[in-house]
């Protein structure tokens, strides 16, 4: 990629009203791509994990200037939101002179901050279908409470339908070159092994050596963030 | 140029549109307050107030504050009469080395704005953007709890 001329190539899009908002929709929200983390705090419609998650990134120096667009396209593997629109089943609405095209949250990131969009595409809003029926969660775990980059982050849903699981979606972020879902355990947790679905995370995940964290911690603090969470929904 | 509101003045400014408003600040108009600690949005000392919300003016190109009304620690002051918030500073000795004290004054003054009466609990998490290397947390939000009307 050629390296934007500062002077030349950027174009301010902050105060374009057109790309903020959080809106009800027939199905569910359609939250406008330069929506503030404080602006998804305030959101009260909003599922609570999702605020949740929102006041996590960053403090609030930064919730008042980072943009839910800005957390999605910049595709850091520790984006704080990007697990959560995976489980969500999120569609992104990008738009170009061409017009306009939605991406499924599942096929935006294509490797280490890449993502799905061309070059003259501008992402303007999620659109979430949040279902009443279903548990959603969010779990950030950082070297301290405050303003931290997450060595885990985990976003869960689950539907239990007579007691038992009937869809499971769990997506993690900084553990890979992009946030990822762990099908084998959302597969062990739909065929009834309950919280010790857990214990397939590794064939889930590789975690990274980095800064931050190691593998081992990380595989250890990912199947343990799972783990208690399922053990609250579904038993030990 | 740019165009925007500083402490209650209308400042004009000519910078290249992604001169960082902290530069903005310290370099052409000479308002010192404002510190640069990290420069990467972690720390907090550069906090000043954009249309009241607190934000790192290390993390502001100067394009995005036209039109904004902004305020900076030099505006708290009215002539010699100091803030609530600087007095309790004061009486605390809320300050160790000094360079994090500016952007915690403004981050309290936005509290106090949005929320008066805050719990201690709200005051640690309304500063919780700010760093203090010299980790004089305790009487920072001793002070801040006392400046906003609370118990400490």
């Amino acid at each position: 990629m050629v390296k934007p001329n500062l002077l030349k190539d950027i174009i301010n899009i902050w105060g374009c009203t057109g790309l903020s908002g959080i809106d009800s929709t027939e199905y569910g929200f359609r939250i406008g791509a330069l929506s503030t983390w404080t602006e998804v705090r305030q959101a009260t419609a909003l599922p609570p994990a999702l605020i949740e998650c929102a006041a996590t990134v960053g403090a609030q120096q930064i919730q008042n200037r980072g943009t839910v667009g800005g957390n999605i396209v910049n595709g850091s593997p520790a984006g704080d939101s990007l697990p959560m629109w995976l489980v969500l089943d999120a569609e992104f609405e990008v738009a170009s002179t061409r017009g306009v095209r939605r991406i499924p949250a599942s096929e935006f990131w294509t490797g280490y901050r890449k993502n799905a969009m061309v070059d003259d595409e501008l992402l303007v809003a999620v659109h979430i279908q949040p279902k009443s029926t279903d548990i959603l969660h969010y779990r950030k775990v950082g070297t301290r409470m405050a303003q931290s980059i997450s060595k885990v982050v985990l976003g869960a849903r689950l539907r239990i339908a007579d007691g038992r699981p009937i869809e499971a979606r769990f997506a993690m972020g900084s553990i890979a070159a992009t946030p990822v879902r762990l099908p084998t355990v959302e597969a062990a947790v739909l065929a009834g092994e309950g919280a010790d679905a857990a214990t397939h995370m590794a064939q889930d995940i590789t975690p990274l050596d980095d800064i931050r964290s190691t593998s081992g911690y990380r595989l250890n603090v990912a199947t343990r963030v799972v783990r208690s969470f399922l053990e609250q929904y579904l038993g030990a | 140029m740019t165009q925007f509101s500083l402490n209650g003045h209308t400042t004009s400014v000519d910078a290249p549109p992604m001169t960082r408003l902290i530069d903005v600040l310290r370099e052409q108009l000479r308002l010192t307050g404002t510190k640069e600690g990290c420069g990467e949005g972690e720390c907090g000392a550069c906090t000043v107030l954009i249309d009241g919300l607190p934000v790192n003016a290390c993390m502001i190109p100067v394009v995005q504050a036209e039109g904004t009304q902004i305020l900076t620690v030099e505006g708290l002051a009215e002539d010699e009469r100091l803030h609530p918030i600087q007095t309790a500073f004061i009486n605390y000795g809320a300050a160790q080395c000094g360079i994090c004290t500016p952007g915690f004054v403004v981050a309290a003054k936005a509290l106090l704005d949005a929320q008066p009466n805050p719990s201690r609990t709200e005051v640690r998490e309304a500063l919780a953007g700010n760093l203090c290397r010299c980790t004089g947390y305790q009487k920072i939000i001793d002070a801040v709890v006392e400046a906003l009307g609370g118990q400490p």
